[in-house]
């Protein structure tokens, strides 16, 4: 318990430096922006508001939780976030462009999904599988070029699965399928990446496995990643950002300082389960 | 892991089954010719009875390349639609479109008398049955579609399909109760299919159609192999579904509704080509599924009418029960041998 309130502590420290290096160094490049969006459904009748007034930045090599209770709007955000449906309010911008101006193509380049639906077709082989993440690039039949291969093959490479490259993916298991929607979505060539849920029906050991790949894909590529999860202990220690969604607020910060202004403990109903900062867990009451 | 090398063997081991059967096709029929005589007749020469030549050119040549466009045809647009739907189950036959054609048939056939009296006898000909035919095709395929993008669930779509053919088979009886005994033949005989009756020039016409509806499906074999990922993911990789969704559905409705309208509902080809394809070439890329459909329905379809021609035999079977009779067993024990069922 002790040892772990040390690891927060440090981190905080260590986030607090990073965070005055950001500002010393010249600005960063914003990847995705917000600005007062509102989201949620428009029926026949009357629109449905899941959560408004949402502002975020998250830079370039940036890896950003979005953690939130069952209901509360993560799949609403992430599906206006990624164009797939319309915000009621305000703007998404990608690379300071609105992203309602992009054509389908162009946003294809800068913007790549993992998706919680099974892919459809499960007899296409790894390679495939990752090859088709070059689609945006390839000519009209989809011929895999020189370029094509060589990312194809670094996207392999990166996420450890060279290996398996001629497994069918029904041969897989969840955690190999995961890392091979990864591979995909990195061969895609885009500055954003946005998983929604990348870590369910995993094991503790791949969730974190999972995790720590896309923590250290942001860094080592300079991409911006943002996945929702309910692995929040483990998102406290691997994410840069997180955005916290309670019905009241959306709020994006560093882990650090979501625990010390206490956001962790708005996210649930507190009948049940506290937050315990110390240890950055939650607890269920005895 | 099959490397493309082995790709090109399969296909050039598959273009020598596809020619062999051609020609084991035309030689065999009612009338039996040695096959010395067949060849010479193809390749230009005279042959010992005058009458072979006849029944060579101008019956069971075109029969045969009747034979290959409805088979490569029909397994195209299976490929297609289940591509499209992503569901194993999906083909030109369980969307209805062949109900549809039947439907445009029947009112053609059946319902012209009645409705318009002597200028519906004036427009039972070869062309007002393709054209009905193509129409209703189309059109239920439309309805089809558009009842597919309000409801998400691709069963519910098949059932759709199914409930089409209910509403084909109900009317189609309401048609027969007030129709003659002739008109009921005709459109009995239409259903069961026929590969042959097709003179050159009605031949040129399904091809030039045929022709683009293959031409339109190359152009979307970039688009199929996207969908593979399914429609969301597709749409995140830029591709625009409701441009591709249209195209491929366009494409489906030339290639099954004209082979329809000219040969009438082959039932069977469309739904277990891309299968048998799938189980021998065990890939989903369209870029190798798409030839290899194209090769094997030809010959499952050659092989077929081979089958039904009764060969020394004054009998003809409906092609429709023997694409069924001969090609369902294939199906059955290819899954049951490699027991996994390949989408």
């Amino acid at each position: 318990m002790l040892f772990g309130y040390w690891l927060e502590k440090e981190k905080c420290y260590f986030n607090l430096y990073e965070i005055l290096k950001l500002v010393t160094e010249k600005q960063q490049h914003i990847v995705l922006r917000t600005e007062n969006l509102s989201i949620g459904y428009v029926s026949k009748k009357e629109e449905t508001i899941v959560a408004s007034n949402i502002n975020m930045s998250l830079y370039e090599g940036e890896l950003v939780g979005l953690v939130g209770a069952n209901g509360i709007g993560k799949s609403t955000l992430l599906r206006t976030l990624s164009n797939v449906q319309n915000p009621l309010k305000g703007a998404v911008y990608i690379n300071d462009k609105n992203i309602k101006t992009y054509q389908p193509l162009d946003l294809a380049k800068v913007m790549s999904l993992v998706l919680t639906e099974p892919i459809a077709s499960k007899n296409l082989t790894i390679f495939e599988l990752v090859a088709l993440g070059r689609q945006p690039y390839t000519n009209w039949i989809g011929s895999i070029s020189e370029n094509d291969l060589l990312e194809i093959n670094k996207a392999l490479e990166l996420t450890n699965i060279q290996d398996l490259k001629h497994k069918k993916c029904f041969e897989l298991s969840d955690g190999q399928l995961q890392k091979a929607l990864i591979a995909r979505a990195l061969a895609q060539d885009t500055n954003l990446i946005i998983l929604d849920e990348p870590t369910t029906h995993l094991d503790i050991y791949h969730k974190a496995y999972i995790l720590k790949l896309l923590q250290k894909l942001a860094k080592e590529t300079n991409r911006t990643i943002l996945y929702s999860s309910h692995e929040i202990d483990l998102s406290i220690q691997l994410c840069d950002k997180m955005i916290v969604m309670t019905k009241d607020y959306v709020e994006t910060e560093t882990p650090c300082s979501l625990i010390s202004n206490g956001a962790f403990n708005t996210l649930f109903p507190k009948d049940l389960i506290s937050f315990d900062k110390k240890s950055g867990n939650f607890r269920v009451k005895k | 892991m099959l490397h493309n090398k082995t790709y090109t063997k399969s296909f050039i081991a598959l273009t020598i089954v596809l020619v062999l059967c051609f020609f084991v096709n035309i030689s065999l029929g009612s009338v039996s010719i040695p096959f010395n005589e067949v060849f010479k007749s193809l390749t230009g020469g005279l042959t010992a009875n005058p009458s072979w030549q006849y029944i060579i050119q101008d019956y069971r040549l075109p029969k045969a390349f009747t034979a290959i466009i409805v088979g490569s045809g029909l397994g195209i647009s299976g490929l297609l639609m289940q591509t499209l739907f992503r569901n194993p189950l999906a083909g030109p036959f369980v969307l209805g479109i062949t109900s549809g054609a039947s439907l445009g048939v029947a009112l053609v056939i059946m319902g012209a008398s009645i409705f318009s009296g002597i200028l519906g006898m004036f427009l039972i000909s070869k062309w007002s049955l393709v054209i009905a035919a193509s129409i209703g095709s189309f059109l239920v395929l439309l309805t089809v579609l558009i009842v597919s993008t309000r409801v998400r669930d691709t069963m519910a779509i098949l059932i759709i399909g199914l409930m089409f053919g209910s509403i084909t088979t109900a009317v189609v009886s309401v048609l027969s109760y007030f129709s003659s005994m002739e008109q009921l033949q005709q459109y009995i005989f239409w259903g069961f299919g026929s590969l042959g009756n097709l003179s050159w020039q009605e031949l040129a016409i399904m091809f030039l159609i045929y022709s683009l509806g293959v031409l339109l499906s190359v152009l979307s074999v970039k688009a199929l192999n996207t969908l593979l990922l399914g429609e969301n993911y597709a749409k995140s990789l830029g591709l625009n579904i409701k441009k591709s969704r249209l195209l491929i559905i366009i494409t489906t409705s030339l290639l099954a509704g004209t082979i329809t309208a000219f040969a009438g509902p082959i039932a069977f080809i469309g739904l277990a080509v891309p299968h048998i394809t799938r189980q021998i070439f065990i890939t989903s890329n369209h870029k190798i599924l798409l030839p290899a459909v194209f090769l094997l329905g030809a010959i499952i379809m050659l092989i077929c009418d081979s089958i039904a021609q009764l060969p020394s035999t004054d009998y003809t079977l409906p092609i429709n029960a023997i694409t069924s009779l001969f090609g369902a067993p294939v199906v059955i024990w290819l899954l049951v041998r490699k027991r996994k069922m390949l989408f």
